[in-house]
């Protein structure tokens, strides 16, 4: 297995590779030519479900299969919406990809809307950065004047406008329908589903949402063939994927791993992270955005089974939630001895109230119980049974709202008490030394 | 008060609505909040009421979306508004220091304006940028890396 | 007939019912009748594109169909999921559907006030018998509620936001029935509120209907406020040759005096027919009306209480009959004749005794 292939950052480091004359010159937009020139969308989408790609935002469904539910009755438009909310706690692999290669982005949506037979795409980044808009609105000008977008590029008859869409501060709009509720110019409220955005979608018309390192993996499926990349990574998570590494080790950043790299070597070698910070150790992990259930160092580094656990979809989920975790987002946060997963988890539990979108009650009510709760606990005013009901709070959420952010909410929750729960009840039994600054229940011995 | 877009504005927002299908000029609303908020520093109610003008739609329509969204500034802001990222990730980072640092030299609290009208403090979550924490934002541009020294320099160099 | 829909059957907590393909599970088990219904707080059939938001009506899908029986994985809401032939739905049957729900109660009634003493709405109140019938009597949350102050929003419209558990029912009402909505959901998460943003009132002719819709005291009508309990008005059906809507409307007396005037709804607390503000605000003199009788109230709603007579409370005569049947084939062995002190020594008694401890001092640690 190649450990150091680069499908998406191959070029990051060539200066000026933001622009269209440099990413031009190192092989940029040669899939369109060979897409638009040489094949057929349905040839393409057939490559794409080859590669056995599974959508990066963090659900991992195949992309291939999204690609071939869409919708396709007569006179009807379709759409292609590129998701480019970027707003999960630990995640900035997008932002890093837009604004360093918006060029592999554009090229992405221009060979994925040939594919899927839609003439306006939009790239729907979050508002925050407002900056990377107008990195891509230049890049999509470049491409324009180059003849590789809008009305008949390289004379093949396809049109395609390309449309970027700042949002306006929202977690919730990287849900797609509430991205499309959004889009539309509405509030971010997720649609009840079905229908889904495949059969009725952005103007109640078929529409793909993908993510946009997915998007930015097609250029290379195309010009290496599905099976080539299906070559890449082990079993089921084929490919490579980017990681957004933060939290205490000594080379926070964005890496782009080949799916089955083994952890100790991802979070250890001065290749990648490099190990935790000098003189500390490992507490936890959240491996996959905050939403993910939090692993302690033990099970993070081996499953419950006391297999090496690898950077894949399946190995990071062994185990369930009981022992395991997921690959997400790959919005990856290191924790150290000094963390204080009450503070922590009260921290992810005040995000996800702040982004709840306030429509389902579970939700909107629940996300706020059990911050009010955890605030509680970590300034030195909770009771023995607030463990248990901040348990059942969450489990109450967890699969009865309209959308994942009610899941998102709980399981960050859910799993922080499963595999730290004496901290917690050592939170509430010493209120006077844990709310001390700095005070981290560490077992027996207490580092304040 | 009446509000009205410079002509370099009108010209950009009649551009944005152009961009979408016929009769969906309403995706334009969030750009459009945007533009104003550039030219007017905040989106009060008279600036919605004459973006649904624009858009040709109710103005009770902007000011749902525009208090979803949590960019909008409702009511007026210093002249530099700091977001400052409260997260996990960059409280792992240093945040949380850091951001006692940046409020201590303000002398303001979060949700604060100096009384100079330099500066107002915003906490925000997540600005996808955790591996480069901690981080704020100026308006369009990212801070990142932040120190005590660095947020130190930032103000000084503002401040003048 | 040609175009006849094809019906498909679906079975809800062991009744099979054949309904038209397209029909929901909600609207399935309605046709059903109330014993297996979904309780609604969000979904209200006459209004478009309402419902999932409340996740009260979350049933289980135990088949999905015949053609694929496999359970479905979440508990779905069942006003806005489609029934498909051979589903079998659990509703009241299924424990995970009635903790869940309990759940939904207790997530509605943490941010509310609780004021039904003092709420017009009390004893019509959609909240009340949601939670009277799905939910658990004790509350887990010690937390600060988030509060709001009254709006009045127009001169006929009192906003009590504290009261409002986020529908969108007055939004759609707003939406379909008046030319300008002016109204609508400000902010998100737990501090979204209905509102006008800035102040606005309510003008078209049909605004009244908002506080028909609300299933709960959040909107009410101010000419009616305070005037009495629903419980000792009494309502009877009454219409008027109006101009602008079809002026079939329910007056509410006091005495001779008619307190407000609302729409007709059926059995599911669903507006039959909306009604304008003229009807609803202005023509409060029962000349204004061709009365035509006592309006039908559930048997089991405060609004009956003491009002028609006992022939009103007058129990079917199959009940009767089989209530007869059973009482005679009680075979109640009991000695009645044992002494008090004797009761006491019995395990019957202890094992009573001991239930009441736990009960009592479960109270205790409450407070």
């Amino acid at each position: 297995m190649a450990n150091d292939i680069k499908i998406l950052t191959e070029h990051i480091n060539i200066p000026g590779i933001e622009t269209f004359e440099v990413y031009r010159k190192a092989g940029g937009y040669n899939a369109v030519e060979k897409a638009i020139k040489k094949m057929s969308p349905d040839e393409i989408v057939e490559e794409v479900k080859k590669s056995g790609i599974r959508g990066r935002g963090g659900a991992g469904f195949p992309m291939g299969m999204k690609w071939s539910f869409l919708a396709k009755p007569e006179g009807v438009p379709r759409y292609l919406v590129c998701n480019a909310d970027e707003s999960e706690p630990g995640t900035f692999k997008d932002h890093y990809l837009m604004k360093n290669l918006p060029h592999l982005l554009i090229e992405g949506m221009i060979v994925s809307s040939f594919a899927l037979g839609a003439n306006k795409s939009f790239i729907y980044v979050r508002g925050e950065l407002m900056y990377v808009v107008r990195i891509l609105e230049k890049a999509i000008e470049e491409a324009k004047a180059a003849g590789f977008l809008g009305k008949n590029i390289l004379g093949s008859g396809y049109d395609l406008e390309l449309v970027v869409q700042p949002g306006g501060g929202a977690y919730i709009c990287g849900e797609e329908t509430a991205l499309l509720e959004s889009l539309e110019g509405k509030r971010g409220n997720p649609r009840n589903k079905p229908p889904f955005p495949a059969v009725k979608g952005l103007y109640q018309s078929p529409t793909v949402v993908n993510n946009v390192e997915s998007i930015a993996n097609t250029p290379w499926v195309i010009n290496h063939g599905g099976e080539e990349y299906a070559k890449i990574g082990i079993g089921r998570s084929t490919g490579t994927k980017l990681i957004s590494a933060s939290g205490h080790i000594k080379n926070p950043g964005v890496y782009e791993i080949t799916l089955g790299l083994p952890v100790d070597e991802f979070m250890n070698s001065d290749q990648y992270l490099g190990g935790i910070r000098d003189g500390h150790y490992l507490k936890a992990v959240v491996a996959g955005g905050s939403s993910v259930p939090i692993l302690p160092a033990n099970l993070f580094y081996k499953t419950a089974n006391g297999e090496d656990r690898l950077m894949s979809y399946e190995s990071l989920s062994d185990g369930g939630f009981p022992t395991g975790t997921m690959l997400g987002s790959g919005g990856f946060i290191a924790m150290d001895e000094t963390t204080c997963i009450v503070r922590n988890t009260w921290n992810f539990s005040r995000f996800y109230h702040h982004e709840s979108c306030g429509q389902c009650s579970p939700c909107r009510e629940g996300t706020g119980w059990m911050e009010k709760v955890l605030h509680r606990i970590e300034h030195g005013h909770g009771t023995m049974s607030d463990i248990d009901l901040l348990v059942d709070v969450a489990k109450k959420i967890e699969g009865n709202t309209i959308c994942p952010l009610g899941d998102a909410a709980a399981w960050p929750v859910a799993s922080a008490i499963r595999h730290f729960r004496d901290e917690f009840e050592w939170h509430i039994n010493h209120p006077n030394e844990a709310t001390k600054p700095g005070a981290v229940y560490m077992g027996a011995e207490i580092l304040a | 008060m009446s509000v009205t877009f410079t002509e370099d504005k009108l010209k950009k927002a009649q551009e944005i609505i152009l961009r979408y299908p016929e009769g969906r000029q309403k995706s334009a609303l969030l750009p459009i909040l945007h533009l104003a908020q550039e030219q007017f520093g905040w989106v009060s109610s008279d600036t919605m009421d004459y973006v649904a003008g624009l858009l040709s739609i109710t103005p009770v329509e902007v000011y749902e979306v525009a208090t979803f969204y949590t960019m909008f500034h409702l009511e007026p802001v210093g002249k530099h508004v700091i977001e400052y990222c409260r997260t996990g990730p960059c409280c792992a980072m240093g945040g949380e220091e850091v951001f006692s640092h940046l409020k201590t030299k303000l002398g303001i609290k979060a949700n604060e304006t100096t009384s100079d009208g330099l500066f107002t403090l915003k906490e925000v979550e997540c600005l996808a940028a955790c591996g480069w924490g901690p981080c704020f934002q100026i308006r369009e541009k990212y801070f990142m890396h932040l120190t005590n020294q660095k947020v130190d320099d930032i103000i000084e160099e503002l401040s003048k | 007939m040609e175009n006849e829909v094809p019906l498909i059957k679906v079975t809800i907590d062991g009744q099979e019912i054949r309904v038209p393909v397209g029909t929901t599970i909600m609207e399935a088990a309605r046709q059903i009748g109330p014993s297996v219904a979904p309780p609604a707080m969000c979904y209200y059939k006459p209004l478009q594109g309402s419902g999932g938001k409340c996740r009260a009506c979350l049933v289980k899908v135990a088949a999905g169909s015949e053609k694929d029986p496999r359970p479905m994985p979440k508990l779905v809401a069942s006003c806005i999921t489609g029934a498909q032939d051979g589903m079998v739905v659990e509703n009241f049957t299924n424990p995970e559907v009635v903790e869940a729900r309990k759940g939904v109660v207790e997530f509605l009634l943490i941010n509310h006030p609780l004021d039904c003493p003092v709420c017009d709405q009390a004893g019509e109140c959609h909240l009340q018998d949601f939670a009277f019938e799905n939910g658990v009597g004790e509350k887990r949350f010690v937390e600060e509620k988030r509060t709001f102050e009254p709006e009045d929003i127009g001169d006929k419209v009192q906003l009590h936001m504290n009261r409002c558990i986020l529908c969108y029912r007055c939004v759609y009402t707003a939406n379909q029935l008046t030319e300008k909505r002016v109204h609508g959901v400000m902010g998100r998460g737990d501090h979204a509120q209905i509102s006008t943003y800035i102040k606005n009132s309510l003008e078209s002719d049909f605004y009244g209907n908002v506080i028909d819709v609300c299933p709960v005291g959040a909107l009410t009508d101010k000419t009616y406020r305070f005037k009495s309990r629903v419980w000792f008005s009494k309502p009877v059906d009454a219409h008027c040759a109006c101009e602008k809507c079809s002026g079939k409307v329910q007056v509410w007396y006091k005495g001779d005096e008619v307190i407000r005037v609302t729409a007709r709804k059926n059995q599911w607390g669903e507006v039959e027919d909306f009604i304008c503000n003229t009807c609803r605000f202005d023509r409060k003199k029962t000349s204004d009306w061709v009365i035509e009788g006592p309006s039908k109230v559930a048997r089991n709603s405060v609004i009956a209480q003491n009002k028609y007579g006992l022939n009103q409370g007058k129990k079917p005569e199959f009940a009767l009959n089989y209530a007869a049947k059973n009482f005679k084939g009680i075979d109640d062995a009991r000695d009645y004749n044992q002494n008090l002190d004797e009761i006491k020594k019995s395990e019957d008694y202890k094992a009573l005794m001991q239930k009441n401890d736990k009960f009592f001092s479960k109270e205790k640690s409450l407070k």
